[in-house]
């Protein structure tokens, strides 16, 4: 059967119909969820895409966190559904507290959009099971408030537990610490991430197509996942 | 009415990089006795009865502020102080 992978749409998401359409292209089914309904509609995973939620009012994610539907998807998260947040997602699990630390403001002050090396380092999650530890993948970045922060002893427990999913390589575009680019939970089936794999799918609009991995990650852990 | 008055400020240890970014453009103005810059937010807020500052606290806490990263303070102010601070 055919997995079928939520994309939530908030007031102010762009990047809902990329990343239905990185689904797809993996071979699952999107199935598109809205803000306002909690009913996650019996999807097999969640993808919290990027763009601006309620117009990054008050703080990026910070009123997005309080939507009917994340009220679900946080149920959900704790009870192991695999949830992707890419930029603007990963800044909203963040304030719903999924995953430790925030995403602040770049430290230049300017919005950095350019395709980007990372290295990716956590390979046990649901969202990276189809990478190899190290590998190097090119994945457009494109943020004003991506540089990730968190205290010392979260960043040290991050690192000791394996649970840094991906460094910038190259040239750290946003003065996140530690040149971190994506993070996950404890349980490895929330990951978040600044840069956009949904954009790195196809030859055509890509630099690359590294970012599908991701996308058939996700399916690979649904197969492995009992029922 | 009195108003509850939350301010909202980036904790110490963050770096506030529109703060620098005002610092750094004082000296244009002539001014050059300005060791740092840190920007907040103010935030205020008019209950329908009496004011409560448990529940500014609790809003404050839940959505205002994120205490990863940010530290507020609540406090009372009557409506005629918030429109002198306005002028």
């Amino acid at each position: 059967m055919t997995a079928r992978v939520g994309v939530v749409t908030f007031p102010g998401s762009l990047d809902d119909g990329d990343a239905a359409r990185a689904v797809r292209i993996a071979g699952a089914e999107p199935v598109r969820l809205w803000h306002g309904d909690p009913d996650l509609h019996g999807v097999d995973a969640v993808v919290l895409p990027g763009g601006f939620s309620y117009g990054d009012y008050l703080r990026c994610g910070a009123i997005a966190r309080f939507a009917p539907v994340m009220g679900s998807i946080v149920d959900a998260a704790r009870g192991g559904l695999p949830v992707l947040g890419i930029c603007n997602g990963f800044q909203i699990l963040c304030e719903a507290h999924l995953l430790p630390g925030a995403l602040t403001r770049n430290q230049h002050l300017h919005f950095r959009n350019r395709d980007q090396v990372l290295r990716i380092e956590a390979v046990g999650t649901a969202w990276t099971n189809a990478f190899q530890p190290g590998q190097e993948v090119l994945i457009p970045v494109k943020n004003g408030e991506g540089c990730y922060v968190a205290d010392p002893a979260t960043l040290d427990r991050l690192e000791a537990e394996g649970r840094v999913v991906a460094r910038y390589v190259g040239g750290n575009p946003n003065g996140s610490q530690r040149d971190i680019a994506a993070i996950t939970n404890e349980a490895g089936n929330v990951v978040g991430i600044m840069p956009h794999p949904e954009h790195a799918v196809e030859a055509l609009t890509g630099p690359s197509l590294d970012g599908l991995g991701f996308f058939t990650s996700v399916l690979k852990h649904l197969v492995g996942a009992p029922a | 009415m009195p108003r509850v008055v939350v301010d909202v400020m980036l904790k110490p240890e963050i770096l506030d990089p529109q703060g620098q970014a005002v610092a750094n453009a004082l000296p244009r103005l002539g001014v050059s006795d300005v060791a740092s810059v840190r920007i907040g937010r103010r935030i205020e807020i008019e209950f329908t009865g009496e004011p409560d500052l448990d529940r500014a606290r609790e809003i404050a806490d839940k959505l205002l502020a994120n205490p990863v990263i940010e530290d507020f303070t609540v406090h009372l102010v009557e409506a005629d102080e918030t429109a002198d601070a306005r002028s």
